[in-house]
């Protein structure tokens, strides 16, 4: 008989099933969906004071040598010589047609030492793509995916929680930056970074130390009472990342999307010198895209889900990228792919859910925006 | 431990059903809401639709999922519960008592012998949990 692969497993296996976390297949992962809070509170609650996340499935991959930045800037669309030590940006791998082999966050240690943060599913990919480039640089590459526990603490009080576990001066990492630091005497990279459209922090440590650092972090939090920290599953993190309208990978962006058609035209440095898929994504950039990604919300009755087909005067144009109930907005929300002739807000569409066609409408994108202190 | 009242019979998916001379009143169990999370909506049919047993008449849908709702008993739907429209939490809150969905008249009620009673549906979900 043959036997499904086993699942992988985060070094928080244990103690999210110790919290009745309830697990889930997530690409090979075995990982909390949700926990018994259940996803609208533990999105509420990030959205209110915080929450605490487990990403340690996510890849780490190290770079260093002395042409570490100019190889990662070859392979990524942002531009890798403007980052300063200590500071981070968001980037993707990109193929010669502009489409994307993967999103992922490059942090620059020093003028020779980088480290790419990719998606779970992706790492073996990418790391083969990224070997699969390398030529005679002076680099070496080390997958270093299963040192790291990564915790993503998240939320108005994120900053207040974890200040009391550290002597960094948490106020002073400015958004997209780093410090190495240490977080209840644990040596730690500690990121102003995040998925959710909150402020909040990225901690990376010794995968040893995540079941330590995860309960301190919930100690620290008061968990356990009304406004305290909660922990969060992956559905939770899905629908937070969705009112931010950032993309998921296998989801916006793929190898069949452009990061111009999923409006990263932002990481795309086309300036900055050659890097694959430049060519192509300057050639698209001048004639202008077919088709755009675009922000609805369900203006009847129905919640658009992912892969379901858009229509416009009774057309079939496009296809829902992603689709969810917005626990924060109290609104049915999704991105989809349209003709960019019809990427306008106000724009009214149609999703066919399950055999049923209901109203949506574009509109702009963030759906959901913090207030900036 | 997910409640199963005594006086209901049952279905392997997993939906309950009350029943009153022919009248069957419909809705899903408390292990069902418990496993789908905090329901955000709710589709159902409208009077007068008919149904054969087993087959779906409508959605419960979580912020995750989308589950169908299958009728244990085949018949025409007598009465929709359309309180369920604006507060689809009621699922959640009381799976058997006011998140009742339908009110079937059966058009056989012999189909109720072969349905699970509560002793037997609890064992059928503690065996689906352990496989």
């Amino acid at each position: 008989m043959q036997r499904a692969p086993a699942l992988s497993k985060t070094p928080l296996n244990a103690a999210h099933r110790r919290m009745g976390g309830r697990m889930v297949d997530f690409g090979g992962w075995d990982m909390p969906v949700q926990y018994p809070a259940g996803t609208v509170e533990e999105h509420l609650r990030t959205r209110t004071h915080a929450g605490l996340f487990d990403v340690s499935h996510m890849g780490e991959i190290d770079v260093k040598g002395a042409d570490a930045i100019p190889f990662i800037n070859r392979l990524t669309s942002n531009d890798v010589t403007k980052l300063v030590d200590g500071q981070a940006h968001y980037s993707a791998l990109t193929t010669p047609e502009g489409t994307v082999i993967d999103d992922l966050l490059v942090y620059r240690f020093g003028p020779e030492h980088l480290l790419l943060v990719v998606n779970a599913g992706t790492t073996e990919k990418d790391w083969d793509w990224i070997e699969s480039h390398h030529k005679d640089e002076r680099v070496e590459l080390k997958n270093v995916s299963a040192n790291y526990c990564q915790l993503a603490l998240q939320g108005p009080d994120a900053l207040r929680i974890l200040q009391t576990l550290t002597e960094t001066p948490l106020d002073e990492i400015k958004y997209y930056h780093f410090r190495l630091g240490l977080v209840d005497d644990e040596h730690a990279i500690i990121s102003r970074t995040g998925y959710t459209g909150e402020d909040g922090f990225e901690v990376y440590a010794a995968s040893d130390r995540a079941e330590h650092l995860w309960d301190k972090i919930l100690d620290a939090g008061n968990q356990g009472t009304p406004e305290g920290v909660l922990p969060c599953g992956l559905a939770a993190r899905n629908t937070l990342r969705l009112e931010a309208a950032m993309a998921l990978y296998g989801h916006e962006i793929t190898e069949e999307t452009t990061l111009l058609e999923a409006n990263l035209g932002w990481i795309c440095k086309l300036n900055k010198g050659d890097f694959i898929g430049r060519e192509r994504l300057a050639k698209q950039k001048e004639e202008g895209v077919h088709r755009r990604l675009v922000g609805f919300e369900m203006t009847e009755r129905g919640i658009a889900r992912d892969d379901q087909e858009v229509l416009i005067n009774d057309e079939r144009v496009g296809r829902v990228t992603s689709g969810s109930p917005a626990p924060f907005l109290k609104k049915n929300i999704g991105m989809a792919y349209v003709p960019a002739e019809f990427a306008n807000e106000g724009q009214e569409i149609q999703i066919d859910v399950r055999g049923r066609t209901v109203g949506a409408t574009i509109v702009k994108t963030p759906f959901y925006k913090r207030e900036k202190k | 431990m997910a409640n199963v009242p005594e006086d209901l019979h049952y279905s392997k998916d997993h939906e309950w059903i009350r029943v009153e001379g022919d009248i069957g009143t419909i809705g899903i169990t408390d292990h069902a809401q418990h496993s789908l999370g905090d329901v955000v909506y709710v589709e159902l049919p409208k009077t007068g639709e008919t149904f054969a047993a087993h087959e779906s008449f409508g959605s419960v849908e979580s912020v995750k999922a989308v589950s169908e709702i299958f009728t244990p008993v085949g018949g025409s739907i007598t009465e929709v519960n359309e309180t369920l429209q604006d507060e689809p939490e009621k699922v959640n809150n009381d799976p058997y008592g006011e998140a009742w969905m339908i009110r079937i008249r059966m058009s056989n009620p012999g189909e109720v012998d072969s349905l699970l009673n509560a002793a037997e549906y609890e064992d059928f979900t503690k065996a689906e949990e352990t496989e």
